[in-house]
């Protein structure tokens, strides 16, 4: 399973789909309502809820959403600073089973970037002229290669985007971050011995 | 002794240089040792599901300390004694960190304990947050510890897995953001302005990569209170941790505490953390300068924290970016909020929940009375905080003004526990998020100070402290 996801995640191609808006937090991303849950499986129909639904789950006449199509538009591109605010993780849970693999942006939030790579969400980050042009160009095709950091905009160009060598590691092999730090446990020993810890 | 360092290093430097289980490189990123790990229901139970399936125990349980805050209801138990959630979800979340906790011999401040409340305000209050330490919590407002010069910062549940098992984290080492506030602030004028004056000027992503140290005479004069509000709204401005250096009024604080070294430890603590601070040679990737006197009582007026206005300031007109924000709260460029009729009040959250808090909002409230049709939620942050202010009366004057005294947690701020404002309702309140629909779905916030919040809830209007405080020294 863990390996699938990871091949699938090392390359793809997909359609864009923009959302124009700046700083758009996490509050939004997922509402709170949701995050009494202990799964993290299935949070998807809650992804941007308050955009596309009623409090009583009927459908908004002016979802912003509604042309979204998730299976064919699986890389959002939005304003700067997405995914501000909260830690909670099921804001890159709740994309991913939205249907999103990667998202663009000239800025990602800190903790948000951080727990979407921990997921296999890829944060692009561009410069502005890529925003412009994408938001020009509803449903560009894209293609974006994680092992070389590389985003192609069909019709635009190729951009590098920073990714730390560890992540793509991680995220084209499949490994558990987790196992990383264990295989330190030495270390992680003679430190709580060292400072008496 | 071990040999001087001779290279000059800032306060963050020092705290992360002392952590270092494995320096960062080229390939990797630094394996950081974590002295406290702050637990709580909302962003556990999926580490505790992972840590399972991997057959993995909590390496260090005394190094953790849990609560529960988010889901729990702050209406007291109904006649038979039961807690009324707001879902049976609710229930079985703050059930799930209770059987988890009893499982792994993790201290859980839980229902019967004297001690429960908001994670960041119970951390302190135990003396479990120590200057020097690092601390994190699947909570982003975990920056509120970095008030006792602490490394303290917010995490995903992943991570907290990563912590439950190793008692480390993986970090790449942030940028450093100096920001200095010298001089004294006007009579009215609270930590809580002097944060979202901050965030109005660098922006919502204006620490975005880096950890905050704030210095200089205005937060020198702070006491622990105020510096926990100014750090716990640093992820506010996007930045990862806010630091303040520790001193004398830190270690009155905490001596004495349930948690804190005592005797010869005590003093060999002091000792030690009185070098946490940044030396003066060092330098901050950047640094920003404010003046006290600039500062005047603050609310927000749009969809996020960086959107500030002093209290008789217009709202900016000619600005597009924030024309999406004004369609939503209903509010007009270049018009002031003066006179805006407010729906709900909430004083509390991890921001401004604390005694002192509580003691600025009784001082307005007392002897006057809610604006008519006005909902007042007044939630202490800990069970310690509500005994405290019961002895003090406050909770009288609350009453009598015609508040809601309500049990400890988070509440209204991210109103997880059914503690929320209906559509369209305008809440002005003391806690850190503005975002839309965060205090209830199609709600609106406007941020501000206790002290701004208890006026606002005499008048029923948007209202400025000032002429309270100068009425009430005549």
């Amino acid at each position: 399973m863990t390996e699938q996801y990871s091949e699938r995640n090392l390359e793809f191609r997909s359609y864009t789909y923009n959302i124009p808006l700046e700083n758009i937090d996490t509050d939004q991303i997922i509402p709170a309502q949701f995050l009494t849950t202990t799964e993290r499986q299935g949070l998807g129909k809650f992804c941007f809820f308050a955009w596309r639904f009623n409090q009583d789950g009927t459908v908004k006449e002016n979802n912003p959403l509604h042309d979204h199509q998730p299976d064919h538009q699986q890389v959002l591109v939005v304003g700067s600073n997405f995914g501000c605010g909260s830690s909670r993780e099921h804001a890159p849970w709740a994309l991913l089973d939205y249907g999103i693999k990667a998202i663009i942006s000239t800025r990602f939030a800190d903790i948000f970037r951080n727990n979407s790579l921990k997921n296999g969400l890829i944060p692009v980050t561009v410069e502005e002229h890529v925003i412009s042009f994408l938001q020009e160009h509803p449903n560009s095709e894209v293609n974006i290669d994680v092992s070389n950091r590389q985003l192609t905009v069909m019709d635009y160009g190729d951009f590098e985007f920073p990714l730390d060598s560890f992540s793509v590691f991680c995220l084209t092999r499949g490994i558990d971050q987790l196992d990383f730090i264990l295989q330190n446990e030495q270390e992680i020993n003679a430190y709580e011995q060292r400072y008496n810890k | 002794m071990p040999q001087q360092s001779h290279t000059e290093s800032t306060l963050f430097e020092k705290v992360w240089q002392r952590h270092l289980v494995r320096e960062e490189s080229a390939e990797t990123p630094a394996i950081l040792y974590i002295d406290l790990h702050l637990l709580h229901e909302v962003t556990t139970p999926q580490a505790f599901v992972e840590l399972k399936k991997q057959g993995l125990r909590v390496r260090r349980p005394d190094r953790c300390l849990a609560t529960i805050d988010h889901s729990t209801p702050t209406s007291a138990p109904d006649e038979n004694g039961k807690r009324r959630y707001v879902t049976e979800q609710a229930r079985k979340q703050v059930e799930t960190v209770q059987r988890n906790c009893e499982e792994h011999g993790i201290v859980l401040h839980g229902w019967d304990s004297p001690h429960r409340g908001i994670v960041h305000v119970m951390g302190p209050e135990l003396g479990a947050t120590q200057p020097g330490m690092t601390i994190v919590c699947g909570d982003s407002h975990t920056s509120t510890h970095g008030a006792f010069g602490a490394l303290a910062f917010g995490i995903g549940t992943t991570e907290v897995g990563h912590v439950l098992a190793s008692q480390c984290l993986l970090q790449s080492k942030p940028k450093t953001l100096g920001i200095c506030i010298e001089g004294e602030l006007a009579k009215g004028v609270t930590a809580k302005d002097v944060i979202l004056h901050v965030i109005g000027k660098i922006g919502v992503d204006g620490g975005t990569g880096s950890v905050i140290e704030y210095f200089g005479s205005t937060i020198r004069a702070m006491d622990m209170d105020s510096r926990m509000t100014v750090c716990n709204m640093s992820i506010e401005c996007g930045a990862r941790a806010g630091m303040v250096a520790p001193d004398d009024t830190t270690f009155e604080y905490l001596q004495g505490r349930p948690m804190v070294p005592q005797g010869v430890d005590w003093d060999a603590a002091v000792a030690d953390w009185r070098t946490l601070k940044t030396d003066s040679g060092a330098s901050y990737d950047q640094l920003v300068n404010f003046k006290a006197t600039q500062i005047r009582p603050c609310v927000t007026y749009g969809t996020h924290p960086g959107m500030v206005i002093a209290i008789d300031e217009a709202i900016p007109s000619n600005d597009d970016s924030i024309s999406s924000a004004l369609e939503y709260m209903g509010f007009e460029p270049g018009k002031s909020l003066a006179d805006e009729a407010v729906d709900v009040v909430f004083i509390g959250s991890c921001t401004n929940s604390r005694i002192s808090d509580l003691r600025a909002a009784a001082g307005i409230l007392k002897n006057r009375k809610v604006a008519k049709n006005l909902r007042v939620l007044v939630v202490p942050g800990s069970e310690e905080v509500r005994r405290e202010a019961e002895a003090e009366g406050l909770d009288r004057i609350f009453i009598e003004a015609g508040a809601e005294w309500r049990e400890p947690g988070c509440s209204m701020c991210i109103g997880m526990n059914g503690d929320i404002a209906a559509p369209g309702e305008l809440v002005v309140s003391t806690s850190n998020r503005n975002f839309k629909g965060r205090q209830g779905p199609q709600s609106r916030t406007i941020l501000a100070s206790p002290l701004t919040a208890a006026a606002c809830a005499i008048t029923g209007k948007v209202s400025s402290p000032l002429p309270f405080l100068e009425a009430d020294n005549d």
